[in-house]
């Protein structure tokens, strides 16, 4: 039987999240003064051999990432918490704020010491006003008690643009310009936020690190699955009987989470697919749902974990009308910057219109493969890079429903 | 609230670095838009061409330049919300206002806009008035939700 498993979510329903007391009472900021006591480098030793990995998509060794910063001398440096989560049918990070700020507050005053920043920003979503409020309070109570020493915090919001989590475009989002990825390198590791170092991480990797350097990277890596390891939050929508999020070891299978904590698909429907990690991820059928969700093993089934949306469609859904919404969205987010990205997803769009009117021909399907790897390999961002995805998948695993309407 | 307001708000976040798009929101939150004249005032204030003021405040989907309606309805078109029936609400808020997506009350108090995932997708489909989240909205439940704001 699946069970839950809380790191990040360890205080859910036990703390006020906006009484920092009972949060100090739960053992909080004692990891943050652990860190203090110990050197920089063996702050940022620990948590890589702890294996944490982004949570935010893109699964880079957090422990790895701060050391390119913590390596790049700078008079100032920079802590950036990615709370942009505008990947549809992700809420994870939204909970963990609502729920338990100060252990998100306290990750990232433990990655700046570890680095050398006195200064951290959350970029959060323009969707999230309510959230900003409360991230707000919540710092003003932990700089009243004192508990973030030298660190300082500061809430940004954004504006209603999915690209601006896309880590270079959020720092250009920061610096009050359009939000356009920039061409790497150079990494913001070494030359982020203003130019100086900075380290993006996630809402969810920041939360791992107090219980991390609380219980050791030992403890954590021998968690969920050996490459991944830990617990990731996932966000269960669509035709599933618990539309709601849990927090489960990375190596438990999609079956399980949909079937055993997500109840299954209701009203005696049989499943049909599930996107996981927003809608860039790949759609997956039921032949793969023994897969482990945790980064390798979605990876090699040519899917993703992504943000940890779980989204269940069940047997009456039409495939073809959600991977055209799914194109719209991409043609809407594409920042325009680059060519493959900025004509592809609008050409793809127009593809998948005319196949889902039953206009589209075999001629067109070859085409879309085509489009498709081409913006794969080409586009600057993972924007561009992730937007074919949903539709080569579906082309792929439900090729049946697209035959079905391809003129003859 | 006074409608001069938005040199005071620009001068609140002159000296912050990169504080412009903070600038807009807190303008946005008081007019409910960018007045036109704001964007240059903004422009000079943070020593950035018109062209680039313009560019900042056009390229992020919850600014807008220029009036709209006082209330902005928007409605989730995001997958999950999509095969929720977010089409049906659509029709719903369309029928009970009179007017498209996109547009604007005669009397100036809602505009209809789409958007792109909120995450409050808990339970879908949802919408948000002025940026409130309302879940598990139907065409059953739109005609109360309505009633809070007119
Ligand atoms: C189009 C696009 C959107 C992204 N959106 C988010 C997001 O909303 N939240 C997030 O944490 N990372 C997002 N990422 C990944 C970030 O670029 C970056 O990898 C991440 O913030 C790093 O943090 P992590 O290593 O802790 O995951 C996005 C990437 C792309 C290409
Ligand atoms: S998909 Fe509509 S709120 Fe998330």
């Amino acid at each position: 039987m699946v069970e839950e498993m809380r790191i990040v979510l360890r205080n859910l329903g036990k703390i006020d999240p906006l009484k920092i007391d009972d949060y100090i009472n739960a053992g909080g900021y004692k990891s943050l003064q652990k860190a203090w006591g110990m050197s920089q480098m063996d702050v940022i030793q620990e948590v890589k051999n702890s294996g944490l990995r982004g949570r935010g998509g893109a699964g880079f060794n957090a422990g790895v990432k701060w050391g390119f910063s913590y390596n790049t001398p700078a008079d100032q440096k920079y802590v950036v918490c990615n709370a942009d989560e505008g990947e549809p049918g992700t809420y994870k990070d939204r909970i963990i704020m609502e729920k338990d700020p100060q252990s998100l507050l306290e990750g990232m005053a433990i990655c700046g010491y570890a680095i050398g920043a006195t200064k951290g920003f959350i970029y959060c979503r323009g969707e999230y006003p309510f959230v900003a409020e409360l991230l707000n309070q919540a710092i003003k109570q932990a700089k009243d008690k004192g508990v973030l020493g030298d660190f300082d915090i500061e809430v940004r919001m954004g504006a209603g643009a999915y690209v601006c989590g896309e880590e270079t475009a959020l720092i250009e989002s920061i610096e009050g310009h359009r939000g356009e990825p920039r061409f790497k390198p150079p990494f913001p590791g070494v030359s982020g936020l203003w130019g100086k170092p900075t380290v993006v991480n996630n809402v969810e990797t920041f939360a791992n690190l107090p219980s991390i350097l609380e219980k050791g990277a030992d403890w954590y890596k021998a968690i969920g699955a050996p490459g991944y390891p830990g617990t990731k939050v996932v966000t269960l929508t669509g035709d599933v009987a618990n539309k709601t999020f849990f927090e489960v070891p990375t190596d438990t299978s999609i079956r399980d989470v949909v079937f055993g904590l997500g109840g299954g698909i209701p009203n005696n429907k049989k499943f049909k697919a599930v996107q996981i990690g927003g809608t860039s991820g790949g759609f997956i059928p039921e032949a793969l749902l023994d897969t482990p969700i945790d980064f390798d093993s979605m990876g090699a089934i040519g899917a993703t974990l992504g943000s940890g949306a779980v989204f269940v469609m069940d047997e009456t859904r039409d495939i073809v009308d959600i991977a055209t919404r799914i194109a719209k969205f991409f043609e809407h987010e594409s920042c325009g910057k680059c060519t493959p990205c900025r004509e592809g997803t609008k050409r793809m769009y127009e593809l998948m219109v005319k196949m889902n009117n039953g206009q589209a021909t075999a001629g067109d399907w070859a085409l879309m493969n085509k489009l498709g790897s081409t913006m794969k390999q080409i586009s600057l961002c993972g924007l561009g890079q992730a937007a074919p995805v949903p539709i080569l998948t579906t082309m792929e695993h439900f090729n049946q429903e697209y035959k079905a309407k391809l003129l003859a | 609230m006074a409608m001069s307001d938005y040199k005071e708000i620009i001068r609140q976040y002159q000296n912050k670095s990169g504080g412009i798009i903070e600038a807009y929101n807190a303008i946005q939150k008081s007019y409910g838009y960018i007045p036109e004249d704001a964007v240059a005032a903004a422009a000079s204030a943070f020593k950035v061409p018109k062209a680039e003021a313009y560019g900042v405040a056009t390229f992020y989907s919850y600014l807008k330049i220029g009036p709209r309606g006082r209330n902005v309805i928007r409605i989730c078109e995001s997958a999950p919300c999509h095969i929720a029936g977010a089409e049906e609400v659509v029709k719903t808020l369309e029928k009970e206002l009179g007017i498209k997506m996109g547009e604007t009350t005669a009397d100036g108090k809602f505009s209809l806009e789409f958007t792109e995932c909120v995450g409050q997708c808990q339970a879908t489909p949802v919408i948000t008035v002025n940026r409130k989240p309302y879940e598990g909205v139907s065409a059953g439940n739109v005609a109360a939700i309505l009633a809070e704001y007119k």
